[in-house]
């Protein structure tokens, strides 16, 4: 859905090829989604068939000039217009692996909580380190804007999750505190971060 | 006189490093046999829950603080084995430390604050205020160089107070939530000029429990019960911008 729009939107500026829709798409998302040239073409077949591009020129897709049409100007109007749809969101699979982790047995939450927490950390570190060189360099054009706008909505999105992790753990080692003890680990400390029953009630927990 | 540590020395180097408050039933260990070198040049950001030993760590760095057992060195001395007047003076002439409610003294001006520790440690009146001036325009602050504390936001007052942290030859400055009371764009200010001095050769212990600001680091240790239980290297833009996925 992206590349659809994201293409139109690069067509608003005046009609172009499919090679260099696809350079413009990737210099002005720094190449975070990288495109295929063949994504480029089958998506462009799409807008035609459903009349919001134009072909200009003759020759075959490679050698050819699209342009927006107004039905195509409206459409992407209406993208501006509307909220990305956040209500259905995508799977998951670090929410699905914690929720699948709570209250397994020889699982350890906590360490696969630190483990993805480094990961997530360490993916900040490189976005701030990018982030950093794009403001030295200036801000001067479009592409440069985009691309730091591009980089914050990374890092704030890896920020949130690492907030998450710190508040499922936190979360999971105040539920492991409140249960009694298994009498065979009383003298030792308790494996943190593994409620010890109840595992609806906890997946609810890290919800 | 200061002594050259031999090269390759860390700026900061914490050796099997314990730290106990209390006893009997209320011993509380804050930290337990820690051990972390740190480099010139090199910025580590140490991250925890409440209670892991994040702050412990930073006033035993600073010599605020002694160890239980364990020796802490700055620049290959070892704070332990100094009087109070030698400690006080590497407080003052090698390290720089920055307060989360910036510390800056009330009734003093920006440049007066700045220029007190380095009188302090026998620089003239007059150099001292002429370093203070420097540091206020390096980072961008000389409208600020007559004003008192309380005439500036708190995003000025943390700036300043960094400057005063900096001013001389600071080769290891130690910031304990730098960025706690800063909107975020104002923190970030504050991260990059940690950063530049860090680039420019200093060592930069960082405390802080958001992750965004501990992103600046080159490295990133975790406490967890006075332990370090885990770290996070970062890479350089430049392998980054050559693996192909970013431009």
């Amino acid at each position: 859905m992206s590349i659809r729009f994201g293409l139109l939107a690069l067509l608003e500026s005046g009609p172009r090829y499919g090679s260099q829709l696809r350079v413009e798409f990737e210099s002005r998302t720094g190449a975070t989604w990288p495109l295929n040239i063949g994504q480029v073409y089958t998506t462009l077949g799409r807008l035609e068939r459903d009349g919001l591009i134009v072909p200009e020129g003759g020759g075959d897709a490679k050698q050819q000039l699209y342009a927006i049409t107004e039905a195509g100007q409206a459409e992407l109007g209406d993208w501006y217009a509307r909220p990305v749809d956040r209500t259905q969101p995508s799977r998951d699979e670090l929410a699905i692996k914690l929720a699948m982790a709570v209250g397994a047995p020889g699982v350890d939450i906590r360490a696969i909580i630190q483990a993805q927490r480094r990961h997530t950390l360490k993916a900040m570190q490189d976005y701030t380190r990018l982030k950093a060189r794009a403001l030295a360099g200036g801000t001067d054009s479009r592409d440069d804007i985009a691309w730091l706008l591009v980089l914050e909505q990374l890092i704030f999105s890896a920020e949130a999750e690492s907030r998450w992790l710190d508040h499922c753990e936190t979360r999971l080692v105040r539920l492991a505190e409140g249960r009694p003890q298994p009498q065979r680990s009383a003298s030792s400390q308790q494996t943190p971060g593994i409620p010890a029953a109840s595992p609806a009630k906890s997946r609810g927990g890290v919800s | 006189m200061t002594r050259s540590p031999a090269p390759g020395t860390p700026v900061l180097e914490l050796r099997d490093v314990t730290r106990v408050h209390g006893s009997g039933v209320a011993v509380v260990h804050a930290l337990r046999g820690v051990g972390l070198k740190v480099f010139a040049g090199e910025f580590v950001a140490v991250m925890g829950p409440s209670g892991s030993g994040k702050s412990t760590l930073l006033t035993l760095a600073g010599g605020l603080d002694a160890a239980t057992r364990g020796s802490v060195l700055v620049e290959g001395e070892d704070l332990g084995a100094l009087g109070r007047a030698a400690l006080a003076k590497v407080r003052r002439g090698r390290v720089g430390y920055v307060f989360q409610d910036y510390n800056l003294i009330p009734a003093l001006t920006a440049a007066e604050n700045i220029a007190l520790p380095r009188e302090l440690d026998g620089t003239s009146a007059r150099v001292a205020r002429r370093e203070a001036q420097a540091a206020l325009a390096e980072i961008g602050l000389s409208e600020l160089t007559d004003r008192f504390p309380d005439e500036m936001s708190g995003g000025q007052q943390q700036r300043v107070a960094i400057a005063r942290a900096l001013v001389g030859d600071r080769r290891l400055v130690l910031a304990d939530e730098p960025t706690g009371a800063l909107d975020s764009e104002t923190g970030e200010a504050v991260l990059a000029l940690l950063r530049k001095r860090c680039d420019e050769g200093a060592a930069v212990v960082l405390v802080t429990h958001e992750s965004r600001y501990a992103a600046w680091a080159d490295r990133v240790v975790f406490l967890r019960d006075g332990t370090i239980v885990d770290e996070s290297v970062s890479h350089s833009a430049e392998s980054l911008l050559t693996d192909g996925s970013h431009r």
